[in-house]
């Protein structure tokens, strides 16, 4: 039915993966960091974090993506010529899990600055006057309780960068979309093979959405709920 | 750094890209609004027969990449001989036609959801109040239902034209010049990164900025009537500080 290009779409899918869970993480950092530093007393930090958020929302991933990517590349000649190196390609991989975990980690900012803030002031104030230290009431109180508030948040954002992984075909990373492109070419089949690709990306989205609701539901347990009453 | 010559040389292109965006963002917007009407109550309608379909649609379409629906209609459409020999061939294969489908069907899907919601969440009393008035079916719908609900789902609908007009720079990917690609074709001429993807940048900062005021200022003119400070005498001195524990 593929012409046997089955298992090389299949082989895209993990390229998609690892940029999707690569670029998780980064937004993750980006995230925890930027919702941090707009919680913070220091109105430069406040003011750096609020740019970054306002700034990446504003513009469309796929225009950040080139810019990392064609920026990223003049700027690594200039260096290799100053340094006699040679030639360098930039890597596409690197290029495009940095600007999605860039993306994505505004928009993780805006999640984990509500779950934090969810958190009753008084539990932050009693573990400090426990005599617990500022990185100590981050680890035992604020991060434990905020992974329940961030969530729902959480799992809109993976869907959303999950999705976004497709455009990593177009600065030329190997993925699945990309894959597709390539057996479209050879067979002349592209209705079939683009209808796989997003039949597979359908597939992750459900196991998604089916793992991360029972993620919350684990998170949430013991907490009453006042809808039930 | 910046060579302000190829600005002014190419600030024309971008300007022309500009109205290609605009355009592309306008057509599958009110597209998407007038068919996620229907839909949104066929949605949140307790007729099973009515909503699957629609859950069923708005779930692969908000399950899969846009730009993957994209290359589904423009590239993977021609593939069968039946579209090829149809009428409608001579559009299908309008790079216009394609984007625009796509688009359209991606906008309805989201907003069709939100609208949904918006529905679901109308207090009954609402209704029954106006049915218990003599009003119809159809009026209840016109001018009680529906804008109420508008009013709950303007703000996320800002929200959905905003990702809508960035949505619209994927269209650069099947040959139609928008302002992205205006900035490919700029970047591909002279090698230059602030004046190709910055000048883009710039230009979808300030769409974006336009569009979130022009919001603001639409939900200030219907929901005025929850805003406490405009309806009654500001006895307190307004702050936009957040209270201490929220």
């Amino acid at each position: 039915m593929f012409h046997g290009y089955l298992p090389m779409i299949l082989d895209g899918l993990g390229v998609t993966l690892s940029v999707a869970s690569v670029s998780l993480l980064v937004a993750c950092v980006f995230g925890m960091v930027g919702a941090l530093a707009k919680l913070s007393a220091s109105p430069g930090l406040r003011w750096g974090a609020t740019t970054y958020t306002t700034v990446v929302r504003s513009l469309p991933d796929i225009l950040l993506m080139l810019c990392v990517f064609y920026g990223g590349q003049i700027m690594l000649n200039r260096l290799a010529d100053a340094q006699g190196w040679g030639y360098i390609d930039i890597n596409p991989f690197l290029a495009g899990t940095l600007t999605l975990g860039f993306v994505f980690g505004a928009y993780l900012t805006e999640t984990f600055r509500g779950a934090i803030m969810a958190i009753p002031r008084g539990q932050i104030e009693a573990g400090h006057a426990c005599g617990l230290s500022r990185m100590q009431v981050v680890r035992f109180i604020v991060l434990p309780q905020m992974v329940r508030h961030a969530i729902p948040g959480f799992t809109n954002n993976w869907l959303v960068m999950l999705k976004a992984t497709a455009l990593v075909s177009i600065i030329g990373l190997d993925d699945m979309v990309h894959r597709a492109g390539l057996a479209s070419a050879a067979t002349r089949e592209p209705f079939t093979f683009y209808a796989l690709t997003g039949a597979i990306y359908l597939a992750v989205t459900t196991v998604s959405i089916l793992a991360l609701t029972a993620l919350e539901r684990r998170f949430s347990r013991g907490v009453r709920r006042e809808v039930a009453r | 750094m910046i060579n302000w010559s190829i600005i002014v040389e190419t600030f024309p292109a971008f300007l022309e890209g500009l109205q290609i965006t605009l355009i592309l963002l306008v057509i599958s917007v009110a597209a998407g609004l007038v068919l996620s009407i229907p839909l949104s109550v066929a949605r949140a309608s307790d007729n099973l027969w009515l909503r699957t379909p629609v859950w069923l649609f708005t779930y692969v379409i908000r399950g899969t990449p846009l730009l993957v629906q994209l290359f589904i209609i423009y590239y993977g459409l021609p593939q069968f001989e039946l579209i090829r020999d149809s009428a409608l061939w001579p559009y299908l294969r309008s790079p216009w036609v394609c984007a625009w489908l796509a688009f359209t069907l991606n906008t309805t899907a989201y907003t069709t959801e939100m609208f949904a919601g918006a529905i679901r969440a109308t207090p009954m009393g609402e209704i029954e109040a106006a049915r218990a008035l003599g009003l119809s079916r159809f009026q209840v719908f016109r001018d009680v239902f529906w804008p109420g609900a508008w009013r709950r789902a303007l703000p996320q609908y800002g929200n959905e034209i905003v990702q809508m007009m960035h949505a619209t720079a994927l269209a650069s990917t099947v040959t139609i010049v928008e302002i992205l690609r205006v900035a490919r074709d700029v970047y591909t001429n002279y090698l230059v990164v602030p004046e190709s993807f910055g000048m883009a940048a710039v230009f979808y900062l300030v769409l974006t900025l336009i569009l979130t005021r022009g919001f603001k200022m639409l939900e200030k003119h219907y929901l005025r009537h929850l805003d406490p400070a405009a309806s009654a005498a500001p006895a307190i001195p307004r702050t936009d500080k957040a209270p201490a524990n929220a």
